[in-house]
């Protein structure tokens, strides 16, 4: 670890918090359809859409638009995928995408997810990238945000019915936030060297004098909402490891920015919608601390090297370059990692199969605490309510009153649906992984024996599940048994995790808003900040702990001991 | 042909908890025996049902069983599943232990209130019209309508409301008071009680419940716990609990899959070890007696809640609705002043006042004989001098005083009646006074000599000693109190703000408080309130929390959703604190509980895997002896720790009314960071114990 190292850190964080300020006014101001200049374009959209904005939806309504709008964006996706070679802009002659890898691949970007068991330039034809995957970047990235607005509202008042409009939400999120900054950043992506062409590839003569293909595409635009939709989904197969997606480190921080930027700004949001933007910021200083700690423990393990290379003689001032970029270098890689997993985007800018097996249990764990640390747009934040209503649950009792968060009491109801919710993923990840460890079909996909193979596994469907789409790698992905049940793990993640959350909303949106006094428990300060950071350590990250020792900890104790996978 | 035999004055020291009684301790020797044969009984699965934690842990202790069981009739060596196997068990049993400990003490306070309630013999009135004719009838057969005659001696049968008569009670069998109160018809103070002793004169009595739903069942239920529903609070916790049970059940058994990738699983006892100690079985274990502690604590303070929900709703209330008289003021104004009029003595003043008083025996008159002894030295007589003539009081006249043959005539009474029965008008710088007086929520009398009008004495409402400083310690908790009077808003708000009260209600009547609390509701408060008299129940019963007084009439008692026996509407706040305890335990407990897991990790996980893989031997941060003796110890560890935290539930963590903010950060400390650290002590205690033994 370096000074300068931690000054790149420290710009990057710095530079994301910052804009998180004007992006949160902003997204405050798309929910309750404030747009100042813009407010005649958009309702003359919204009218020419035939959408009433003012038409609130109950949580189910909401609910159904939601599901409604995302099936018929799969059944888009999946029909391109599927059709692809017999339709336009496929300079490289794609076939059509095979069953199974069209349906995992379209669930994964309905989801947000952004699994990808393909490599985009060995098989995705230019009209599936731009048609097929970055729209639904876009639609699932505004789906995801315009959950997180109708789940604010329902704290922002009392005894409400309506949660918002979906189709209102993810237009104006869409037109207003999303697409206008992805213009400027793929703008800026192409400056640092990004290519944006129909051209299929670039014929290139090797220093030996071999002719070679480098593949190209429609690549910045798609780059910009991959980070802002906190999506994922690369390009090309080595993601922003690629030298056309990741080609500098300004580049990389870049795309740190944009990855961050929107679910911290949604806490920040969510404190101006319910009018206290003192628990908005509570929100942040968790996912802020635990993303610093994730980036402390990954800097510090993989610049820290692996005791076996030094031991061969490596120059240790390096740390494990495996995997990594030196146009990168340690500190903006930790960054990224814990940023990307953090945040449920999924793209990466170093090869986690390839970290320290310390270094690989952060991204990992960050995963499994619930992609809340910021987790993906949208998706953090009602997550991240979750769980501060499970604290103030704990911790409300021992104030001696009937819980409640921000005015609005926690009963049994909140609790049940709470806890179905908290279930989703250690079900989903430990269930799907157990018996992906003993069915020879699917450990058939591992290429080596140990504690390394189980990591490897546990990641996939950690991944999937959290809806957060990288791949620690090794694993051979495109398997029937594998593309389906880590579609099925996409699905649950998503959307079995969301119905409870608003239905939750529901809930609380009816319920009085009682005026908060002396005896009401804050729901901001450090006191609460530390207790929601531990709520979301025990209550979302113990059950974890059993598979993660005999994982990446088993992996570690025995490197130590010489041996490796 | 009345039972009257039932030995009323033992049972009142029984029964009497809130009037000094003591109550049963908590290592009381036959409790204690009582409830250890009752731990066994509660080991029926059926009823461990209610208790998804301790339900799963005995199903796992049969399983380790049967299996310890048929290794050890292959030959196999099972010390270390048989001790796992026991100490399991043993877990199942201390939970139950522990609900049947909470559950002794009220047993015990029944049994005596069942012995109050006897096989009672009563005289039934065929027709009420004529009540010389009596039949006699068992209490039992007695139902909603019947009439009966009770005469000193005997003991009501059942429930009722006195239609003819008056007669004092003695009402020690329920309030554990054994000063006998007067019941008459109507107004309030009509109420009588199944189970109480009429000790003089004879009433007649219109029966109000139905048999078997008298106050006297319903109190033996609740204390019994036979009538305990689980409380909106305590369900949100049991599913928290269970959700916890099933994460860490696909936890414990997906490892299998895991650890067969990389060799052979562990086995089934060590898992369920792992799963146990992981699972919420403290405070699962604790959960119901901490419910029924809370309810015993508001029985031993002599307030009977109709609902353990009441209780909860208590802790939460936002506002107090307190009366005025009785409650926040003495119940009667006294003296604070004389003022005398221009040129009077003070002294004189307060001589004549004394002899005005001398014959007034009402609360009033005795004060102003106080006032004067206490401030000016005068002492009145002994006895009345003689050939003195006392003038009563009447409605009419508002006068009273005392003529004294060669002394005087002295008069004393309303300012405005007295000048008028003079004849004279009111001298300007004493209606200045009395207008003053009135302003500031006093009462102004006149007090007059031989047809002169001396000077005024100020009645005032008292207010009780430290109610200001228990209001100022209610703001601090975030509930506003809320001062109920029939005075006009002037007297209102003088009293209210000597009293420091948030607000008041002035010139009150049962709608208007009906009205302030259905407010209140509206903003999504919980409304607190005591009363007694019928018009008092719509509002009683409107309340989230109504406290009804044991001498108020039947309509109150059954429209409030809590009876204070002591009938002192004071109590209200302390029940506050009591809901408020009761929360608090189950929060400390069940953080407590949740926190313990993080050392049972450290102790077990590494013992698991340290065979496969050596190197996690780093992870037995305790250094305990050996993989047996670590999940060992951890199995005890977390048994123990039910016992140990018995008393805690019973006694109930401890309130202070310092504000949530201060509270949370003293129990997060205390319960959440101790709970990390408790564990680590203990386990590694255990291993100590069992490595010293020699048994690891």
């Amino acid at each position: 670890m370096t000074l300068v190292g931690w000054a790149q850190i420290a710009l990057v964080l710095g530079a994301v918090l910052a804009l998180a300020v004007p992006a949160g006014r902003w997204l405050a101001a798309l929910a309750t359809g404030r747009l100042g200049p813009l407010a005649r374009l958009d309702a003359a959209i919204l009218r020419a859409a035939g959408v009433d904005a003012a038409q609130g939806q109950d949580w189910r309504g909401y609910l159904l638009a939601m599901l409604a709008c995302n099936a018929a964006g799969f059944a888009l996706l999946y029909a391109i995928l599927r059709l692809q070679g017999v339709l336009p802009l496929n300079p490289q002659g794609f076939d059509g995408v095979p069953p199974w890898l069209a349906l995992n691949t379209a669930v994964s970007f309905v989801t947000n997810t952004n699994w990808q068991a393909y490599s985009g330039e060995a098989a995705m034809s230019h009209l599936s990238q731009m048609a097929g995957l970055a729209v639904q970047n876009f639609l699932s990235a505004a789906t995801g945000i315009a959950l997180a607005f109708a789940v604010s509202r329902a704290f922002a008042g009392g005894g409400l019915r309506a949660l918002g409009n979906f189709w209102a939400d993810a237009t104006r999120v869409t037109l207003w936030l999303l697409l206008p900054v992805s213009l400027v950043a793929a703008l800026a992506f192409v400056a640092m060297g990004v290519p944006q062409t129909l051209a299929a590839s670039a014929e290139a003569t090797t220093l030996e004098g071999a002719r070679q293909a480098i593949a190209l595409g429609p690549v910045a635009f798609q780059l910009a909402i991959k980070h802002l939709g906190t999506n994922g989904g690369g390009f090309f197969g080595v993601n922003s490891l690629h030298p056309y997606e990741g080609p500098s480190a300004l580049a990389t921080a870049l795309q740190i920015v944009l990855q961050a930027v929107i679910p911290f700004a949604l806490c920040l949001a969510f404190g101006r919608l319910v009018g206290d933007r003192r628990p908005g910021r509570a929100l942040l200083a968790v996912m802020v601390g635990f993303v610093l700690a994730g980036t402390l423990a990954v800097y510090a393990a993989e610049a820290a090297g692996n005791p076996l290379h030094l031991a061969a003689g490596l120059d240790p001032a390096l740390g494990n370059m495996e995997g990594k970029d030196v146009r990168f270098g340690q500190a903006l890689a930790a960054l990224f990692t814990a940023t990307t997993t953090g945040a449920s985007c999924g793209a990466v800018n170093a090869m986690f199969d390839s970290f320290t097996p310390l270094g690989g249990l952060v991204p990992l764990f960050l995963i499994q605490l619930g992609e809340v640390l910021p987790g993906g747009v949208g998706s953090g934040l009602y997550g991240m309510l979750v769980f501060a209503l499970l604290s103030v649950f704990v911790a409300g009792l021992m104030v001696g009153r009937t819980p409640e968060y921000l005015g609005k009491k926690v009963q049994a109801r909140e609790i049940k649906l709470a806890m179905l919710a908290v279930l989703v993923l250690p079900a989903t990840i430990l269930g799907l992984a157990a018996v992906s460890m003993v069915l020879p079909m699917a450990t058939a996909s591992i290429p080596g024996a140990g504690p390394h193979g189980l990591t490897e596994m546990l990641y996939a469907y950690s991944s999937a599940a959290g809806n957060n789409g990288s791949a620690f790698g090794g694993l051979a992905a495109d398997t029937p048994w594998l593309d389906g049940t880590l579609a099925l793990a996409m699905m649950l993640g998503r959307f079995a995790f969301v119905v409870p959350v608003l239905a939750i909303a529901g809930s609380l949106a009816a319920k009085p808003r009682m005026p908060e006094g002396p005896g009401t428990l804050p729901a901001h300060g450090p006191l609460f900040a530390g207790l929601l950071a531990g709520v979301i350590l025990i209550l979302g990250g113990l059950q974890f702990l059993p598979s993660l020792a005999l994982g990446p900890v088993a992996e570690h104790v025995v490197m130590r001991a010489g041996q490796t996978f | 042909m009345l039972d009257t035999t039932t030995g009323t004055p033992a049972l009142a020291g029984q029964a009497g908890g809130g009037a000094g009684a003591a109550a049963p301790s908590l290592l009381d020797g036959a409790i204690l025996r009582r409830a250890t044969a009752e731990a066994f009984r509660k080991l029926d699965p059926r009823t461990l049902l209610r208790n998804p934690v301790i339900f799963v842990t005995e199903v796992v202790a049969a399983l380790v069983t049967v299996l310890a069981l048929r290794d050890a009739a292959i030959g196999h060596a099972v010390a270390f599943q048989a001790g796992i196997a026991a100490w399991l068990w043993l877990t199942v049993l201390f939970a139950t232990f522990a609900e049947a400990v909470a559950e002794g003490r009220g047993k015990a306070r029944a049994e005596s209130l069942r012995r109050a309630r006897g096989e009672t013999m009563a005289r039934w009135v065929p027709n009420p019209a004529d009540p010389a004719i009596t039949a006699p009838r068992a209490a039992a057969a007695l139902g909603r309508g019947d009439h009966v005659l009770v005469e000193a001696g005997e003991l009501i049968p059942s429930d009722g409301e006195v239609v003819q008569g008056i007669a004092s009670v003695n009402e020690a069998a329920i309030t554990g008071e054994s000063a006998p109160v007067i019941r008459e018809a109507g107004g309030d103070r009509s109420a009588v009680t199944g189970g109480t002793l009429v000790v003089s004169d004879r009433i007649l009595v219109r029966i109000t419940a139905e048999p078997g739903a008298t106050f006297l069942d319903r109190m033996i239920a609740m204390v019994e716990g036979a009538a305990r529903q689980k409380t909106p609070n305590e369900i949100a916790l049991d599913i928290l609990l269970a959700g916890m049970t099933i994460v860490f059940l696909i936890a414990v058994a997906t490892l299998v899959g895991f650890a067969s990738w990389n060799g052979a699983p562990p086995s089934v006892t060590v898992l369920a070890a792992l799963l146990v100690t992981l699972i919420p079985t403290t405070i699962g274990g604790l959960l119901s007696a901490i419910g029924i502690a809370g309810m015993d604590r508001l029985v031993r303070f002599n307030v009977l809640a109709t609902s353990g929900r009441a209780v909860e709703a208590a802790g939460d209330v936002d506002v107090l609705l307190l009366d005025k008289t009785g409650t926040i003021t003495l119940g009667n104004r006294q003296a604070a002043a004389f003022v005398p009029a221009a040129g009077v003595p003070e002294g004189e003043l307060a001589e004549a006042a004394v002899l005005a008083s001398l014959a007034d025996e009402t609360p009033e008159g005795r004060s102003i004989l106080a006032f004067a002894r206490d401030r000016h030295g005068l002492a009145a007589p002994a006895m009345l001098p003689a050939g003195a003539v006392a003038v009563p009081f009447t409605a009419q006249t508002r006068i009273s005083g005392m003529d004294l043959p060669g002394r005087g005539a002295y008069r004393k009474g309303a300012v405005d009646a007295l000048a008028a029965a003079l004849g004279q008008a009111v001298p300007a710088d004493l209606a200045a006074a009395v207008e003053r007086i009135a302003r500031a929520g006093g009462t102004p009398l006149a007090v007059a000599r031989d047809g002169r009008l001396l000077g005024a004495i100020e009645l005032k409402d008292i207010v009780k000693p430290g109610m200001r400083e228990r209001f100022a310690a209610l703001r601090r908790m975030g509930i506003r109190t809320v001062m109920v009077t029939g005075d006009n808003r002037l007297t209102a708000a003088a009293i209210a703000a000597e009293a420091g009260v948030d607000d008041f209600l002035a010139e009150a009547k049962p709608q208007d408080k009906l009205d302030y609390i259905r407010r209140a509701q509206a903003d999504g408060r919980l409304v607190a309130m005591a009363g007694d008299g019928t018009n008092d129940a719509p509002a009683l019963a409107q309340a989230d929390v109504g406290l009804a007084m044991q001498t108020g009439t039947q309509a109150a008692r059954e429209a409030g959703n809590m009876v204070d026996l002591d009938s002192d509407p004071t109590k209200l706040i302390e029940v506050v604190g009591i809901g408020k305890g009761l929360l608090i335990t189950r929060g400390a407990l069940t953080t407590f509980s949740i926190a313990n897991d993080v050392a049972k990790y450290f102790a077990i996980l590494p013992a698991i895997f340290v065979a496969q893989y050596p190197g996690l031997a780093a992870l037995n941060v305790m250094r305990l002896t050996s993989p047996e003796s670590a999940i060992l110890s951890a199995v005890i560890f977390n048994a123990l720790i039910i016992v140990a935290l018995v008393p805690l539930a019973l006694r109930g963590v401890g309130y202070a009314p310092v504000g949530a903010a201060a509270l949370l950060r003293r129990n997060l400390l205390v319960y959440g960071l101790g709970g990390i650290a408790a564990p680590f002590l203990g386990i590694k205690l255990i291993d100590l114990l069992l490595t010293l033994s020699g048994i690891a």
